[in-house]
């Protein structure tokens, strides 16, 4: 049997929505990040899917570009939560409700 | 139905189980991630996914690709995450099975699925235009890297040169974020919240919490409790200073 | 000459010019001097293009000065001009030469008044306002005149505004025209609406094309403001109250000019009438009924203005009743002559009220004849003309009215007969009332007790004097007794000071001497002898000639109506001398049904005011509390518990908002979903 793209669409959407429903569900922040780049490797996959399918490089370059843009993200989220959090212990997303209307 | 079927490579056996193992690896990586209480085991479940969508990634013909995912993301990004983790010290407290909003669970759920089914519905629609590919064939003579290489810096040299302009960036605004406050902290105080004072040289801005006991976070030990901060059950509160009046809630 | 009709309404308004701003500086007399003189160079230019018009064949009388276009949209075209014709003309002279009459009084009449400047002010207002309305040629610049006259009555009547009778009479006025006015209105929009145009002889040429129901609601409206303009049932209450205004007002304003407008606009629409004979028997008969109610009213009243002002009410249904039979020229002419007595009975009262110290019950006056010659014998023709005595101008006008009125019907006649008698009565009450009989109040004593009896200006001395009856220059203190001031309480210790009756300076007995001559003697244009002698008929020919009553008695009948008014004047003139020569107190004969007009002003105001007041505080208690004020008030609490609600989305937690993208994007892949469709 083939494996056909639709296995591999099928299969970043399903870790997508892992990464979603953790993201919602998880509280500490560090977690919630993970989830977060857990959905943009789906994302990958479909891309490179697609890349692969259409007979076009463009997905690959796309990836490309999100894995680099991912890692600039990475870098300066960790380092906004190293700046809130910093030495506290057990903090949650939500100890920073400030903003509460 | 996708489109090209012709172009896929002929599918064999060893195709499939790899597939298939990969793709147990990935899910059960993600579900680790999601499900762990000890962040670390979280970081780690991530690395299998990465894993194991590196393997797919050599399936699809994106070698370069699942070099660059493994040696950056899996060794960079997820190592920078285990860095922040043990900076901010292991929380093991948070219950993964009760959460603190009534019904957040049972929405994201509803709602995760929801998005699954939409986007598997979707994988199956005709999405293709037909239209000649911009960046150049996939297959052909000459090696994934060339092809990859070649795109890059030609057709997309622009959004090149502004992801090295973005990553400049990032690397400045870290360094930035993570300075420590230095000078001008209060005696036993946290940081103001968003740490920025230090750029300015200035005194602590009159409305931030600079200096005192930051409203949501325990009170520690030489902080000063201000009216509306919340202490919690469990905190110690000692040698602290309560203005006449204050509100001080316990919850 | 014929295109210097435009001074006639110009001389006033520059006199209002001029005296408006500068007028208290010009101060008493020479502001007064202005605005005589300036009408009465208006009245000499109004002679001078009489007689020009005179001078054209009768079918060409009628000359349209055009002067601009006044509104321009689309269709509405509305010029501002005047129109020559024998009406207006005849309008604009009589109304300018009772004008200058009446200016030339109030030089006298005011001279102790602060605002005597403000005075000649709204006076020239008003006459420029009252010829336009009479000069003007279309509908719509004569209601900018009708205007005009309502709010000079207001300014005039509640001239002394600090007094709260007046100052209420004046608003009174105002609301009845008001009411009045929105009846012209109506009518103005439909006639413009059924024929086009505004200017009046466009719409008398279109009215053939108009439906007959038309023209009876438009006659009924334009008649409606004439109701309220000239004080018929049932918009008749505010003439009495205008009285609290002062004297020359009420003779000019309230006797000949201003109340007359509404008599005007009938005859001007006669081609509608004409066409529409239900409106016109409306207008008989409401004119009657009006004459009626109003001689009957007379007949009760002890304020010597009051008995004028319901005089003028009835003496206008009169002109009502000839301009609904169709006897147009009957109305113009009664119109006149009523002017002419009218004005001289009124400014008779009020050199009677200034010798009695302001004093204006009738109860209180008697044997003045005496003391007051001039004024005594000029009041005495007045009542013969307006009794209907033979051979002064009443007995003409009014038997033109009554002849037409037998013509249409019988009944008309009757009710008319009957009302005649009674002018003839009430007017004479008045007469002995005052003139006659013994002295119902206290002479003031000469030089005996220091500066007893005159004025409060202490010329005691200079009165004795020149006792009773002098006139002259010296007159300035003992001839004014007492100011017309505001705020004087008139009524208090009149007895008490005692009194010192004389006829007024020049200023006050000129006009009447000249009023006087042209009340017995105005009948002469319009002789019903001879074809030749009706004057006023054949002039007015050109304008009400198609639409003319014209009935045809014998000459014995002619011979059997004059005598039978002659008859009825004369009876009343015996019946009033055989009661009140004697005696001044009848309550018998002075009923308060009477007294108080039939009690048409408290049923008004039981009905209107009161429900209106009713209806004002329900709104103000139930619509505007709870309505009104809920409704802002609710958007007000809606704001704010929405806002309180939805700031519940602003929980400050990162994972709710994470929780809404989510959702979002649930939403945005099934709408791409459907839209896409496989």
């Amino acid at each position: 049997m083939s494996v056909h793209a639709s296995w591999y669409l099928t299969l970043a959407a399903l870790l997508f929505t892992i990464g979603a429903v953790g993201l919602l569900v998880r509280r500490n922040v560090l977690v919630m990040f993970m989830c977060i780049e857990l959905m943009l490797n789906a994302a990958n996959l479909t891309f490179v899917t697609f890349a692969r399918a259409l007979n076009d490089i463009g997905g690959q370059v796309a990836v490309f570009f999100v894995l680099v843009v991912a890692a600039a993200e990475v870098v300066v989220g960790l380092g906004i939560i190293v700046a809130i959090f910093r030495r506290k212990v057990g903090t949650t997303a939500d100890d920073a409700h400030l903003l509460k209307g | 139905m996708s489109a090209g079927s012709a172009v896929l490579a002929a599918a064999t056996i060893p195709d499939a189980i790899t597939f298939a193992l990969a793709a147990v690896i990935c899910v059960v990586g993600a579900l680790g991630v999601v499900l762990m209480r000890n962040p670390v085991h979280s970081a780690l479940a991530l690395v299998m996914t990465l894993f194991g969508i590196a393997v797919l990634f050599v399936e699809q013909d994106a070698q370069f690709l699942a070099a660059v995912q493994v040696i950056v993301y899996t060794g960079a990004i997820v190592v920078l995450f285990l860095f922040v983790i043990m900076l901010l010290g292991v929380d093991r407290r948070e219950s993964v099975l009760a959460d603190t909003f009534r019904g957040q669970r049972v929405v994201a759920l509803v709602l995760g699925l929801m998005v699954l089914a939409e986007v598997v519905l979707l994988a199956r629609t005709r999405w293709t235009t037909g239209a000649h590919s911009v960046a150049g064939p996939l297959n052909g003579p000459g090696s994934n890297v060339v092809k990859l290489g070649r795109s890059i810096f030609t057709t997309y040299l622009i959004p090149f040169e502004v992801t090295s302009a973005l990553l400049v960036v990032a690397v400045v605004g870290a360094v930035v974020l993570a300075r420590r406050p230095g000078l001008h902290d209060v005696p036993g105080g946290s940081p103001d919240p968003d740490g920025l004072d230090a750029a300015g040289g200035g005194a602590p801005d009159a409305t931030l919490d600079g200096g005192g006991a930051q409203d949501g976070a325990g009170a520690r030990s030489g902080d000063t409790v201000r009216s509306g901060d919340t202490v919690r059950s469990g905190d110690t509160v000692r040698s602290d200073t309560v203005r006449s009046g204050d509100t001080v809630v316990t919850r | 000459m014929i295109h210097a009709a435009f001074l006639i309404p110009l001389l006033p308004l520059a006199g209002f010019a001029v005296l408006a701003p500068f007028g208290r500086k010009i101060g008493n007399p020479i502001a007064g001097w202005i605005a005589t003189l300036l009408v009465a160079g208006s009245f000499v230019v109004t002679i001078l293009v009489f007689v020009a018009l005179f001078r054209l064949p009768p079918d060409q009388r009628s000359v349209t000065e055009h002067w601009f276009t006044w509104i321009g949209v689309d269709r509405l075209q509305v010029g501002a001009g005047l129109l020559v014709d024998p009406l207006s003309m005849t309008m604009a002279s009589f109304v300018t030469g009772v004008s200058a009459l009446i200016h030339l009084y109030s030089i006298g009449y005011m001279r102790h008044d602060e605002q005597y400047a403000k005075f000649f002010t709204y006076l020239n207002l008003f006459v420029f306002s009252m010829l336009m309305l009479v000069l003007a040629d279309n509908f719509v610049l004569s209601f900018f005149g009708w205007e005009g006259v309502g709010v000079c009555s207001y300014f005039l009547i509640a001239f002394w505004f600090d007094r709260a009778d007046a100052a209420s009479a004046g608003k009174k006025a105002m609301i009845f025209n008001r009411i009045g006015d929105a009846g012209f209105l109506l009518g103005l929009f439909l006639i413009f609406e059924r024929t086009g145009s505004f200017t009046y002889t466009t719409v008398f040429a279109r009215l053939g094309s108009v439906g007959t129901p038309s023209l009876v609601a438009i006659a009924l409206l334009l008649f409606l403001g004439a109701v309220g303009k000239s004080a018929q049932i049932p918009l008749f209450p505010w003439l009495a109250d205008a009285m609290a205004g002062p004297t020359p007002v009420s003779a000019l304003i309230h006797a000949a000019t201003m109340v007359t407008a509404g008599v005007y606009l009938m005859c001007r629409i006669n081609p509608i009438l004409h066409l529409a004979p239900d409106a016109a028997h409306v207008i008989a008969w409401i004119g009657v009924a009006t004459a009626f109610v109003g001689a009957t009213s007379a007949c009760a009243q002890s304020d010597i203005k009051k008995v004028l002002a319901y005089s003028t009410v009835s003496q206008l249904g009169y002109m009502f009743l000839a301009a609904g039979s169709g006897a147009y020229v009957a109305a113009i002419f009664l119109m006149l002559t009523h002017a002419f007595y009218k004005a001289l009975l009124f400014l008779g009262a009020g050199s009677v009220i200034h010798a009695m110290d302001e004093d204006q019950d009738i109860k209180n006056m008697g044997g003045l004849a005496r003391l007051m010659p001039v004024t005594g014998i000029t009041f005495l023709l007045g009542w013969l003309s307006i009794a209907g005595v033979p051979p002064f101008s009443g007995f003409w006008s009014k038997g033109d009215v009554l002849e037409n009125a037998w013509a249409v019907t019988p009944a008309l006649w009757a009710v008319g007969a009957l009302t005649a008698a009674l002018t003839a009565y009430y007017m004479g009450r008045e007469y002995f009332l005052v003139f006659r009989g013994e002295r119902r109040w206290v002479e003031a004593r000469p030089a005996a007790a220091g500066g007893h009896g005159v004025s409060d200006h202490g010329a005691a001395t200079r009165a004795d004097l020149q006792g009773a009856g002098m006139q002259g220059a010296g007159m300035q203190g003992a001839g004014m007794q007492g100011a017309d001031g505001p705020g004087e309480d008139v009524h208090a210790s009149y007895t008490a000071r005692g009194l010192h009756p004389h006829d007024p300076t020049w200023h006050m007995s000129a006009p009447l001497v000249v009023l006087a001559a042209l009340a017995v003697l105005g009948g002469l244009v319009n002789l019903p002898f001879h074809p030749s002698l009706d004057f006023l008929e054949r002039w007015l020919d050109p304008v009400v000639g198609a639409t003319l009553l014209h009935h045809h008695f014998s000459t014995g009948a002619l011979w059997l109506f004059s005598i039978v008014d002659a008859a009825l004047a004369l009876g009343g003139v015996a019946v009033a001398a055989a009661l009140w020569r004697r005696r001044s107190d009848r309550p018998a004969l002075e009923p308060r049904f009477l007294f108080m007009a039939w009690f048409v002003d408290a049923a008004e105001d039981r009905v209107v005011a009161r429900t209106g007041s009713v209806l004002a505080s329900l709104t103000a208690s139930v619509v505007e509390s709870r309505i009104v004020d809920g409704a802002v008030n609710g958007v007000a609490s809606l704001v704010r518990i929405s806002g309180q609600r939805l700031r519940r989305l602003q929980t400050g937690y990162v994972r709710t908002y994470a929780l809404g993208l989510t959702a979002g994007v649930v939403i945005l892949i099934a709408y791409l979903l459907v839209r896409v469709g496989s």
